[in-house]
């Protein structure tokens, strides 16, 4: 265990360290960001929406019954943006891109395409670790801020159609105006920023390492997952616990 | 006459006392061997015997526990030597990246270390891709390519980078006696066109003898015999006898 935190540690610093190599490799940064984006903002979208929606209807009822229902936009819109829309659309990521990552590099180190690119001296962290980490950590903040603003919509939705929590959207955008402010949607972006580069680091070390064959793989892209889901809720603690006010 | 370039003759490799292990099993045992520039050096060999295993040392994807290789003199572990010298390897397996197209996976040595503008690699990958046959297949898939076809695109994809020394592991696997055959020739005539010094991994006999300057047979990570192919054909060491001879017996044949 210690070994592969030590391996994936090196492999971080090593992508930073490559970091000006940014540019030159923009095209991959770009079709992998594409890809990224591709593949989750339809289900970001209805995945956040309805977070929004449910953290709205579990809360809704409870606090209109006692007469606070006009705190209900504060509640869904700061746990939507400080803990809901970053854990889970890492989480959501962590699964289709993190998985994709660990399977795409575990074949290439499988099929030795790794090896081909280290005999023409193509340097395999400049050509498939950076894109991605690059990648990754935009595109996953990018995504969680649309997840933020369409968790917002589904929580304001919900308690407006519901006849238990019947609050109208503007009352329930002008508490959530009133208590959500930047900083915290700044938190929730940064705890996302955070989570992609584990689940970056995690996935594309779990393929680089990956032995034997089609089974190998396959061990690889279940590792990649699990132990990027268990780190991000080890990390959200830490964060939440650095962040807090 | 002006004198040859030397960026643009074969090299020489030595191998000096290597050792290799994997979990305490000794794969690669003191092995100890010269290949002169421009020759053409097969090592032959059962499966297992550590003759792949060889070839990622020389080409440095795998250090020795033990001795040395060096590359006209110079050994590989000593700083700026793998960038001095141009080298190639073709994998068994062709491994060319299954996300580029056949075109983009020959140009990809010049692309990324961004030797020449797009059309002059577009111009040498479709010059190489007709010196090994496949003219026209640019645009197409390695999945779309027959077993062959993949090797070719690989060694095409090993011209590019000019090499001084090329190196092959069991490049007619998995393939049919005549795309075998094609392989033969193209390393050949690569050899006769480049001067290349080609080392070639195989268990191959018809290939080994039909190509070889020389040839290495290595049973158990040990050389066992060494010379020219009438010389090994002559070496009456028993394991070689048989590893040369091995032929099915039909059970009515006692």
């Amino acid at each position: 265990m210690f070994e592969n935190i030590g391996e994936m540690l090196v492999l971080f610093w090593r992508t930073v360290m490559a970091l000006p190599m940014t540019w030159r490799q923009r095209h991959k940064v770009f079709e992998q960001f594409f890809e990224i984006g591709n593949a989750s903002l339809l289900m970001v979208c209805i995945l956040s929406f309805f977070i929004g929606g449910e953290t709205a209807l579990q809360t809704g009822p409870f606090l209109t019954e006692r007469s606070f229902g006009g705190y209900l936009g504060g509640i869904v819109g700061y746990s939507v943006c400080r803990e809901l829309a970053p854990i889970l659309m890492a989480i959501l990521i962590a699964g289709r891109i993190g998985s994709a990552m660990a399977a795409e590099i575990g074949s290439m180190r499988v099929y030795q395409e790794i090896d081909a690119l280290r005999t023409m001296n193509i340097n395999p962290i400049h050509y498939l670790i950076l894109p991605r980490l690059v990648a990754i950590a935009i595109a996953l903040p990018m995504l969680v801020l649309f997840a933020i603003l369409v968790g917002w919509m589904g929580g304001a939705v919900v308690s407006a159609a519901n006849n238990r929590i019947d609050i109208p959207i503007q009352a329930f955008f002008k508490n959530l105006q009133e208590v959500v402010q930047f900083r915290d949607v700044g938190n929730g972006l940064f705890k996302s920023f955070c989570f992609a580069l584990i689940i970056g680091v995690v996935s594309c070390h779990q393929g680089l390492v990956t032995i034997g064959g089609p089974r190998g793989i396959g061990r690889s892209v279940t590792k990649a997952v699990v132990n990027s889901i268990v780190l991000i809720i080890i990390f959200d603690y830490i964060l939440t616990r650095v962040l807090l006010k | 006459m002006s004198a040859p370039d030397p960026n643009h003759d074969g090299v020489g490799v030595e191998v000096r006392n290597l050792r290799k292990s994997f979990n305490d099993q000794e794969v690669l045992k003191d092995l100890n061997f010269k290949v002169e520039p421009g020759e053409i050096f097969v090592i032959m060999g059962p499966s297992g015997s550590g003759k792949s295993v060889l070839l990622k040392q020389i080409i440095g994807l795998d250090l020795p526990d033990e001795g040395e290789i060096l590359i006209n003199g110079e050994s590989i572990q000593s700083p700026d030597v793998m960038e001095k010298y141009r080298m190639a390897m073709v994998f068994q397996s062709g491994a060319l990246l299954n996300s580029l197209t056949v075109g983009e996976n020959v140009g990809l040595y010049l692309a990324e270390h961004r030797l020449k503008p797009p059309e002059e690699i577009g111009r040498i990958v479709e010059k190489n891709l007709e010196i090994v046959g496949l003219k026209g297949t640019e645009e197409k898939m390695p999945s779309e390519l027959s077993g062959g076809m993949k090797k070719r695109v690989a060694i095409a994809r090993a011209l590019i980078v000019e090499p001084q020394l090329i190196l092959y592991d069991e490049p007619t696997s998995e393939l049919d006696p005549l795309s075998a055959v094609v392989i033969g020739e193209e390393i050949l005539k690569l050899n006769k066109r480049t001067h290349v010094t080609s080392i070639v991994v195989s268990h191959d006999r018809d290939l080994a003898f039909g190509v070889a300057d020389r040839i290495a047979v290595i049973i158990e990570g040990a050389i066992v015999a060494i010379g020219t192919p009438d010389e090994v054909k002559a070496n009456q060491f028993p394991e070689v006898q048989k590893f040369l001879h091995a032929d099915i017996k039909r059970p009515n044949e006692s």
